[in-house]
């Protein structure tokens, strides 16, 4: 079960050493202007941008493609489904109907909704490299540093840290919990009919929850122990001061969140119609 | 320390808890056929955490545990759903003093009390604020996105009426009862 998952790459690259507040920062204002934004002309710039902050950054594509896989194929999965529900959402959006070629009445093919549709799928392509690179670029512990500086209390930037530091682990007793219950003869897999399945998945469930519950024991009593808690503040380790290129940047986002806004609302509506 | 601040034993069990959310939601889900949809079995551990740790908890891990869960494997956080799954902990969560599952008792009138809140709370988040905020942000069809909160929020309720009702049960039998110990003559 070797299923792999986004984490950390570490490397020399300017991304890498802007601070993980200001890329915290950054991906936020990102994934809001991803998130209002249906403008055509903004997504296709915002894409365009990361991809260049992507070969910037000295990430692999190979390194992030089973990602990438998983998501493509889901957004067509999304895109085949909406399409199904909905086949006229793009004429209710665009308010006008040039059709392409019909199949049937309610499944006609117009230039609205393929546009529409194109612009769900930009929609996610702007946020899927912002986020992946958010991802491999910025350490864990650096991470919960920059939560605690945007403002959120120590101790619950201290549990997303926590929570980073033991998905390897809780992986890796969920895996053995598994093995060693495969070995008794517990099959989780397609082979096994779907009430069976889910009564198999209990019994790996039930202990890793234990042992987990035992961990939380554990760990609460080492960080007792050590004064967690006592003071108002705490300082981290991993935190980096600002430095130029930091501010910059900040400047730099907030500039195209504002224009992006401006762009967006200006005439009253988020879609971008070139049908008018 | 304040009364108002979270507890060590708490914070760790956010860590812990959001720890094992994405464990779970990641290997232990089986596929229904609809898109972006699970037998989720994430959620019955969540509405465990949530009764024994309380709102906050149950609230934070849904929240942590569903965004590290989509960011990690998925790629992205979809913020519509992660919003929801700390809705619902939180929700779940209010009933914890009323269960007391430390007392060790989870007797029929608790069970039905821990699966009405699970089913009103889940029915508010995925049949209503879920699938909103797609259309909201995403802007995707209305049918499409309501199908699909009903197909995952009856799913999670099946998921934690069963699952998260077998979890209290066991881990209220792991509690010392109060007046278990009987005095030798």
């Amino acid at each position: 079960m070797a299923v792999e998952m986004l984490s950390y790459i570490d490397r020399q690259s300017p991304i890498h050493r802007l601070t993980g507040v200001t890329k915290l920062i950054c991906f936020l204002i990102w994934s809001s202007i991803a998130m209002l934004t249906y403008d055509t002309r903004i997504l296709v710039f915002l894409f365009l941008f990361s991809i260049c902050v992507f070969i910037v950054s000295k990430v692999k594509l190979k390194e992030v493609a089973f990602v990438l896989l998983f998501i493509l194929l889901f957004l067509m999965i999304n895109n085949l489904a909406i399409y199904v529900f909905s086949p006229q959402e793009g004429v209710k959006i665009y308010g006008t109907s040039h059709v392409l070629f019909e199949i049937s009445e309610r499944y006609t093919i117009t230039l609205e909704q393929l546009f529409y549709q194109l612009n769900v799928t930009l929609k996610y392509f702007t946020v899927i490299p912002a986020a992946i690179l958010f991802i491999v670029t910025t350490n864990p512990s650096e991470f919960a540093a920059s939560l605690n500086r945007i403002g959120i209390s120590y101790r619950i930037s201290y549990s997303v840290a926590l929570a980073l530091r033991y998905i390897p682990d809780i992986q890796r007793d969920f895996r053995n919990i598994s093995m060693s219950q495969q070995a008794r003869g517990i099959d989780m897999s397609r082979k096994e009919k779907l009430p069976k399945r889910i009564k198999n998945a209990a019994s790996i469930i039930v202990p890793l929850i234990l042992s987990s519950l035992d961990k939380i024991e554990v760990i609460s009593n080492a960080m007792e122990l050590r004064g967690f808690g006592k003071n108002k503040k705490r300082t981290w380790y991993r935190a980096r001061p600002f430095q130029k290129i930091d501010v910059l940047t900040l400047i730099l986002f907030a500039f195209i969140l504002l224009v992006s806004l401006y762009v967006t609302f200006v005439d009253g509506n988020r879609f971008y119609n070139p049908f008018l | 320390m304040k009364r108002n601040q979270l507890s060590i034993k708490t914070i760790v069990a956010i860590g812990i808890g959001s720890a094992v959310f994405v464990i779970l939601g990641r290997f232990a889900s089986i596929p229904t056929g609809v898109p972006n949809t699970n037998f989720d079995t994430s959620y019955g551990f969540l509405a465990l955490m949530a009764v024994v740790f309380g709102p906050i908890a149950g609230g934070l891990i849904g929240l942590i545990g569903h965004a590290l869960k989509d960011a990690i494997f998925y790629g992205t956080p979809w913020w519509s759903w992660v919003v929801v799954s700390g809705f619902v902990g939180f929700l779940i969560g209010l009933v914890a003093k009323k269960i007391n599952i430390e007392s060790g008792i989870f007797n029929i009138k608790k069970i039905i009390l821990f699966n009405v809140i699970q089913i009103v709370a889940q029915a508010i988040g995925w049949f209503l604020i879920a699938p909103s905020l797609d259309v909201l942000i995403y802007a995707e069809p209305a049918n499409k996105v309501y199908l699909q909160g009903i197909v995952a929020g009856g799913l999670n309720m099946v998921t934690v009426a069963v699952l998260g009702t077998l979890l209290l049960a066991i881990y209220a039998k792991s509690r010392s009862q109060s007046g278990s110990l009987i005095k030798e003559d």
